[in-house]
């Protein structure tokens, strides 16, 4: 009946996940490297250069360690490794690296390296310094299948929220600057479009992951919407991208305007994940802090 | 004259339909839903948080009457909230019903006239070594609705596109009138049984009971409901972790239409029941106690439910005895599973399940405040007209009782015993005859949402020129990454007239 804990498997879990954070920091410093080397050349070559190769490879390597890490926690705590704050964290951002590493036949995407690993390296570092728990057993209000579906499509959500949005600072950065790194960067128009794109496959999944909740919110609180804190920033992150969607589609909307909102509504997952999670009174109390 | 007068009245309302229906009030309104919902997560909400709103109003009174007076604690059936959702969802309306007509009709009508200029499209190429019959076979094979113009072909596909999008826009209001209506005829009672205690589904047995302004009694359907055994399962393998509950299980004898079933209730797990579902909320330790009074009466007698105060269940239950003689008695009285003392002569308790339970009670005498008239919460002691007989800082010690013992109140006030152990579980009995329908319409939105964002609306267009080549361009709503790849595809499949 109650499942076994691997206290010593989760050392080594969290020894794979806090050397992919190495992994990450190399990675970072290649991809701010070519970065700068970017800024120096007036053409980008349609090829990757030695660096990026390099970059890309250190990436991958650190995602496959963290993968290793996050599975060795799923089997250490004899359950999916997403049921508090931490291994939200690890497993939202292995699943970014792997959204990410798999996007990459878009070419363009390769310029948001820099962010993208950066933002993977913060929060791997949130997980391992501050938002670190031993392996529990999971709380009966947290004992049921929706803990598989509701929580995991919410982190492949905001995966896809967390690339938009690397986008949107690209625009941003590449629209108000004049420098010449932003100047090799892909055009306004195709940045726009491909935060379009992934913020279209976060939106679905924000949906789904809303409806799951509330299938699971009726099973396990006796009613589909309540309010609750959690559910509150769920709801105004919804309805803030479906504000971005409208912006799109709306003449004069697009561009920076739109760039704008989706960053806004990227604040908001960030938010809804960090203080809401940590400060807010509601029944979403699962930080295990 | 009279037209024109008619023309001149019906400006403004017709001006002010046309801003509330354009895209850009939509997103406007969108955008305050979104900020309007940031204060309920800010403030405790009457729905979702009574106590918190409670506490506002102890600590901070005239605060807490200011937020009130800008429906702070309701705000998501406050005056200002429903303004922009209604607002919303008239504009939406506004927006759609056009747009069907529109959709209606470019379903039903041929594709456009091609234009003249086909180089100005966003994909055209010119290619040559086919003609517009292998054309047209190719439109057909990849499910174009497409028309022969003379020398050219005007094709059209994805259609869906704009239907899944009114669909989806249509469904919400499903999901509102689904959220309204279905809140209208929703219960949901609270009750607190011992183990041992029986229900009947009735609205006298609820403990609290929140009906939706539609509620009718009618929705109670008949059947009882018997707690026979409560268990928690407690992690004792796990080092890190002993003690932690694994599992709540309520053991219960549920009896409908003249049969009786054994069944369980777990949280996540509800038990169905006739018209409602049964959920285990809360639990917790209801000591067995007898009073016996200065004349040697049992003045009460029966389980106490407890309240816990900690993760190891330190619990605080309240005993009144009305009938006590010569003097009303009260009992605050503190329940620890496995006690332990500390330096300070306090108790604790460091484990959830009973190893080593203790009681100790702090007695008052006096006026119970029961007579009255004013209603008085089961889980509170009013002392105010009461004196301290025993209890820290009293004239005598707080009595300190293990199971089976008994103790003597000063002054021959009585005797009290502690005659057992017994837990409670509290039950939410809940329905909501719109769940299944929200659920519905938000399924439905899913997939059509998904439909008006994935799916491509593309033209194509064929032209034959004189010099015996072919223009071919195409144009996309929206973004469209795969409109080239599509463009050459077609040309490729018609130039290998491949099936």
């Amino acid at each position: 009946m109650t499942p076994q804990l691997n206290e010593p498997l989760s050392q080594v879990s969290l020894l794979f996940v806090t050397a992919s954070m190495a992994f990450m920091a190399l990675a970072l410093m290649l991809f701010s490297f070519q970065l700068a080397q970017l800024g120096k050349s007036d053409e980008v070559s349609q090829k990757l250069s030695p660096v990026e190769k390099a970059a890309f490879w250190v990436t991958g390597f650190g995602a496959v360690v963290l993968g290793i890490g996050v599975v060795l926690r799923g089997i250490a705590a004899n359950r999916v490794p997403w049921a508090n704050m931490y291994e939200f964290a690890i497993s939202g951002a292995l699943l970014i690296l792997m959204v990410y590493l798999t996007s990459l036949k878009i070419k363009d995407v390769r310029f948001i390296g820099t962010f993208v690993v950066g933002f993977v390296l913060v929060t791997l570092f949130a997980a391992v310094s501050l938002f670190y728990v031993e392996v529990k057993t999971l709380m009966p209000a947290l004992q049921s299948y929706w803990l598989v579906i509701h929580v995991v499509v919410a982190v492949l959500a905001t995966a896809f929220f967390t690339i938009a949005a690397a986008f949107h600072l690209s625009y941003l950065l590449k629209a108000g600057t004049k420098s010449k790194i932003m100047r090799v960067f892909p055009s306004l128009e195709n940045m726009e479009r491909y935060a379009y794109r992934f913020n279209v496959v976060g939106f679905v999944l924000w949906s789904f992951t809303l409806i799951a909740g509330a299938i699971w919110a009726e099973r396990a609180w006796h009613r589909y919407w309540g309010w609750d804190t959690k559910e509150v920033w769920t709801f105004i992150i919804w309805v803030l991208y479906a504000g971005y969607l409208h912006a799109m589609a709306t003449r004069g909307w697009n561009g920076k305007r739109a760039a704008w909102l989706g960053l806004i509504a990227f604040f908001a997952v960030i938010f809804n994940f960090t203080i809401v999670n940590l400060f807010f009174k509601g029944l979403h109390v699962y930080s295990g802090l | 004259m009279a037209s024109s007068l008619f023309s001149k009245l019906a400006f403004w309302p017709r001006w002010f339909w046309r801003q509330l229906t354009s895209m850009r009030t939509a997103l406007f309104l969108l955008l305050m839903l979104a900020v309007a919902a940031v204060p309920g997560s800010l403030y405790p909400q009457r729905s979702a948080d009574p106590n918190g709103v409670r506490f506002y109003y102890d600590s901070q009174p005239e605060f807490a009457a200011f937020l009130d007076s800008l429906q702070l604690f309701d705000v998501y059936t406050s005056v200002w909230f429903s303004a922009i959702y209604i607002l919303l969802f008239v504009s939406l309306v506004g927006c759609v019903l056009p747009r069907t007509k529109i959709h209606w009709h470019a379903v039903r009508s041929k594709p456009v006239k091609t234009p003249v200029s086909l180089a100005r499209m966003p994909q055209y190429r010119v290619v040559e070594g086919f003609d517009l019959v292998a054309a047209e076979e190719a439109l057909k094979r990849n499910k174009f609705r497409f028309e022969k113009q003379g020398e050219s072909l005007s094709a059209e596909k994805g259609y869906l596109k704009e239907t899944g999008n009114l669909v989806f826009h249509y469904s919400l209001i499903g999901v509102l009138i689904a959220v309204g209506l279905g809140g209208g005829f929703a219960f949901s009672g609270q009750r607190v049984l011992v183990e041992g205690d029986s229900f009947v589904n009735n609205l006298a047995s609820y403990d609290s009971f929140a009906p939706g302004p539609l509620f009718y009694e009618g929705e109670l359907e008949p059947f009882t409901l018997k707690l026979d055994k409560f268990n928690v399962v407690y992690d004792l393998t796990n080092p890190a972790n002993i003690g932690q509950p694994i599992d709540f299980i309520a053991d219960v004898t549920l009896g409908e239409k003249g049969s009786q079933s054994t069944e369980q209730i777990r949280v996540n797990y509800p038990l169905e029941v006739p018209g409602a579902n049964v959920y285990l909320t809360g639990n917790g330790f209801a000591p067995v106690i007898t009073v016996f009074d200065g004349k040697g009466n049992i003045a009460y007698s029966g389980p106490v439910v407890f309240l816990p105060q900690d993760g190891n269940m330190t619990s605080l239950g309240v005993v009144k005895v009305p009938d006590a003689l010569p003097k009303q008695i009260g009992i605050i009285a503190f329940f620890y599973p496995t006690a332990e003392k500390l330096e300070s002569g306090a108790y604790t308790s460091i484990y959830p399940d009973p190893i080593d339970p203790l009681l100790t009670m702090n007695v008052y005498t006096g006026d119970l405040g029961l007579d009255g008239g004013v209603p008085r919460n089961v889980y509170a002691l009013d002392t105010t007209d009461m004196d301290l007989v025993a209890g820290r800082n009293g004239p005598a010690p707080a009595l300190e009782l293990r199971v089976g013992e008994q103790a003597e109140l000063p002054n021959g006030l009585g005797t009290v015993r502690f005659d057992g152990l017994l837990r409670f579980a509290s039950v939410d009995i809940a329905h909501n005859p719109g769940g299944i329908w929200v659920l519905i319409f938000s399924l439905i939105a899913l997939v059509s949402v998904t439909m008006s964002l994935m799916i491509p609306r593309r033209r194509v267009w064929f032209r034959a020129t004189s010099d015996g080549k072919i223009e071919v361009a195409a144009l996309a709503r929206g973004d469209d990454p795969g409109l080239s790849d599509l463009l050459d595809r077609l040309v490729l499949e018609i130039k290998e007239g491949k099936k």
